[in-house]
């Protein structure tokens, strides 16, 4: 077990390097730079001009070199521009170099300078992940147990009309992605001319104009603000979770055990409840991990639509405005989610299932 | 000349699109009367499933195919005054011979909105099924070998899905469909290298089957390799001599990306199925007789995955569906005034909350179109089980 582990470890380091090297290098690319050069410099810079501010602020020379500078395994760049000022990439213009430490990359918590944000990448990163972990919670909080238990009661009796009922739904929600499920309840909850809110509105039941509201911030997460963010991404997971719940259960429900357990006389809620859920939620466990880097889509699509200013909304920004550090912090946090649930997929499986661990 | 209801609406666009209709029912007869003599395709009409989501998704091939005939109006003609105007509203002062109402209202720039889904159709069947072959190609090329051999090859290309499969697919999109990233030729390269499978799977397949009679042999991986060389030289380098090959610089971008998210999910699914039934006996028969691997690989294995493959053939049109409306929900990689529907859903939700119906008749149409193939997957799924 252990060793299965540290290999899974290895491996995902191995992974995580490549990827952050992938992500350097596409956002390091030189009409990149150039763009940053002309929208930090000034616009009407001549080619040679660009040439020389990617070079006096370390963007020249080997990617290979500049990747180990902003990972920290490189010591940073120091040069003495034309004006006879040093300047580095571990320390401001003009502040003592010999004061500054020679390695700064986000191992040593040196995410670098967003020009979106007008400050570190870091803290403003943070802030904005813990806006989406609000958001993340409430969609778990809602998604998981729904779907759970549309999948093991569709599956308890396979080919009823409850299992019907309840598979068409799930088919239809994982045939709606995130951006049509949100324009629908917009147009249906949220909309002062069409859909509920205006009938509601004629009835005097709502004070307001509209039911529910169309946009969320995460200063003040209400009932009425969250509902439909949180309806649009988890709508999606729900009807996959569902049908992945729903056939391990019919697969559980039709094994040897479970005609054991009717045979001797318990009731069909008692085999249920003891005797088939336990092995039919091994599967959908791994499901729910591996749905995470959709749900980082899901996340990114939601909060471009609800204008939420979280994680989502700043890689768009960030991508929008081609703020290299920031797109590049917000790559390693999604590389990271995505390598770190698929770590605990991996060990879940092996540790639920006994078949597996005592063998 | 006043707006129309919405019953009025719903009848002139039930009439717009009678030559959709037309071709749904000749379609459906034909096949109903031959069925018992088309294989699986037949079989399809026995499930009432599958034939719903086949008469969905054929509606909107048809409706592609005939965008044409259907469109009221130009996708890209602004007529003034018609500016965010609700479903069903007249125009002030139409033209001789012009159509007399915006059946599903104005966007934001004053073109029809019914006129721009219709053509949105045929913009995302273009690319759509099209995308997805490419990636069964090249998923099936590399799953085969991976699965068929194993050890370090299979290992090597694992490692190399993974990869591709643990970026979040908007980061990437965002990585790769952009015009900086056209200026560097990347796509390019990754077009010349996607493309290529094709070829050599065809190639492979042919020679493997044909070798022990060069005559034919030579003939079929002849005409592959110039159709192939005559083809490829087109879209992945647009330098087709004759010009019938040509793919513009965004529709690659956009098209290269798609293939290369997805084609790792197929590589994975291929591979699976490869390891199940290489210990089958018909490989083992195939062995003793001293068939070559590729032969068996192609000819014995491959068409005995041809039911799994087939229904996530279906089901992967539909999430390449998704991934085109999710690029053109974020503005990447299409013309800014694209009738597809993820840049009109784009467009509609500035203006949700007032003017819905701008972003919901496209959002409606892409999600009936992914259902359509949910469903058909789930017909075919439940019919190639059954024998």
């Amino acid at each position: 077990m252990l060793i299965f582990i540290l290999r899974r470890l290895g491996l995902m380091l191995l992974t995580a390097f490549v990827l952050t090297f992938i992500v350097f290098y596409l956002t390091n690319l030189p009409p990149n730079l150039e763009k940053l050069a002309r929208s930090e410099g000034s616009v009407r810079m001549t080619d040679e001009s660009v040439a020389a501010w990617i070079e006096q602020n370390g963007h020249g020379g080997s990617v290979l070199l500049r990747y180990g500078q902003w990972l920290g395994v490189v010591p940073g760049w120091t040069r003495v521009d034309d004006k006879g000022v040093p300047r580095g990439r571990c320390f401001a213009a003009g502040t003592d170099p010999t004061a500054a430490p020679r390695y700064c990359g986000i191992l040593q918590g040196n995410w670098g300078h967003s020009t979106f944000f007008r400050g570190p990448v870091l803290p403003n990163l943070a802030e904005k992940l813990s806006a989406t972990g609000w958001l993340m919670l409430w969609v778990m909080i809602v998604m998981i147990p729904s779907s759970l238990i549309i999948g093991v009661v569709a599956g308890m009796r396979e080919g009823s009309r409850t299992d019907r009922v309840l598979s068409t739904f799930s088919i239809a929600t994982t045939a709606t992605p995130e951006y049509v499920s949100g324009v629908i309840l917009v147009a249906l909850l949220a909309s002062p001319v069409t859909g509920l809110s205006p009938l509601l509105a004629d009835w005097g039941l709502i004070e307001g104009k509209v039911l529910f509201q169309g946009a969320a911030s995460p200063d003040r997460i209400t009932f009425w603000s969250f509902t439909l963010p949180v309806m649009t991404i988890a709508l999606y997971g729900i009807g996959y979770i569902a049908r992945m719940t729903r056939a391990s259960m019919t697969e559980v429900m039709t094994a040897q055990y479970i005609r054991t357990a009717r045979l001797k006389g318990a009731s069909f809620r008692q085999v249920v409840l003891k005797h088939a859920l336990r092995n039919a939620l091994i599967a959908p466990f791994t499901v729910i991990m591996l749905q995470f880097p959709w749900l980082l889509n899901g996340v990114v699509i939601v909060e471009t639509l609800f204008n939420y200013k979280g994680f989502g909304w700043t890689l768009v920004q960030a991508a929008g405005n081609n703020d290299i550090n920031l797109l590049l912090g917000c790559s390693v946090v999604a590389v990271f989610v995505v390598l770190v649930t698929q770590l605990i997929s991996d060990i879940g499986y092996v540790f639920l299932n006994p078949r597996i661990r005592l063998s | 000349m006043e707006d129309l209801t919405y019953t009025a609406i719903l009848g002139r666009v039930i009439a717009q699109f009678l030559p959709v209709w037309i071709a749904l029912v000749v379609t459906f007869a034909v096949s109903i009367a031959f069925k018992r003599r088309l294989g699986l395709y037949g079989k399809l009409f026995d499930s009432p499933v599958g034939m719903i989501g086949f008469g969905i998704v054929m509606f909107w091939v048809f409706t592609a195919l005939l965008a044409d005939h259907i469109i009221t109006f130009d996708p890209y003609l602004q007529i003034s005054g018609m500016k965010n105007k609700p479903m069903g509203t007249v125009l002030a002062n139409a033209a001789e011979g012009q159509y007399s109402h915006f059946l599903f209202g104005g966007d934001h720039l004053a073109r029809d909105v019914f006129s721009r889904m219709v053509m949105g159709a045929r913009e995302v069947l273009k690319i759509a099924p099209a995308a997805t072959l490419f990636a069964f190609m090249v998923g099936i090329t590399l799953g085969l070998p991976a699965g068929y051999f194993g050890g370090r090859l299979d290992t090597g290309l694992s490692f190399l899905a993974n990869l591709v499969l643990a970026f979040p697919v908007i980061l990437l999109f965002y990585l790769l469909v952009t015009p900086e990233i056209r200026q560097t030729g990347i796509p390019v390269v990754l077009a010349a290298l996607l493309f290529l499978f094709p070829i050599i799977f065809l190639t492979v397949l042919l020679n493997a089957r044909f070798f022990t009679d060069p005559m034919k042999r030579n003939l079929y991986v002849g005409a592959v390799l110039i159709i192939g060389a005559w083809a490829y030289s087109g879209l992945a380098f647009n330098a087709d001599p004759l010009g019938v090959w040509t793919m513009s610089p965004n529709m690659l971008n956009v098209f290269v990306s798609v293939v290369f998210v997805n084609a790792p999910t197929v590589f994975r699914i291929v591979r699976g199925i490869v390891m199940d039934l290489k210990s089958r006996d018909y490989v083992a028969a195939g062995q003793t007789r001293g068939e070559g691997p590729w032969y068996i690989m192609l000819w014995e294995i491959l068409p005995n995955a041809r039911g799994p493959l087939i229904v996530d053939f279906c089901l992967r049109i539909g999430y390449t569906t998704i991934l085109l409306g999710t690029l053109g929900f974020f503005g990447l990689g299409v013309a800014p005034d694209s009738p597809d529907w993820g840049s009109t859903i784009d467009d509609g939700r500035k203006t949700l909350s007032m003017f819905p119906h701008a972003a919901l008749v496209p959002a409606l149409a892409l999600m009936s179109l992914v259902l359509g193939l949910n469903l058909l997957a789930d017909g075919l799924r439940e019919e190639s089980l059954r024998d």
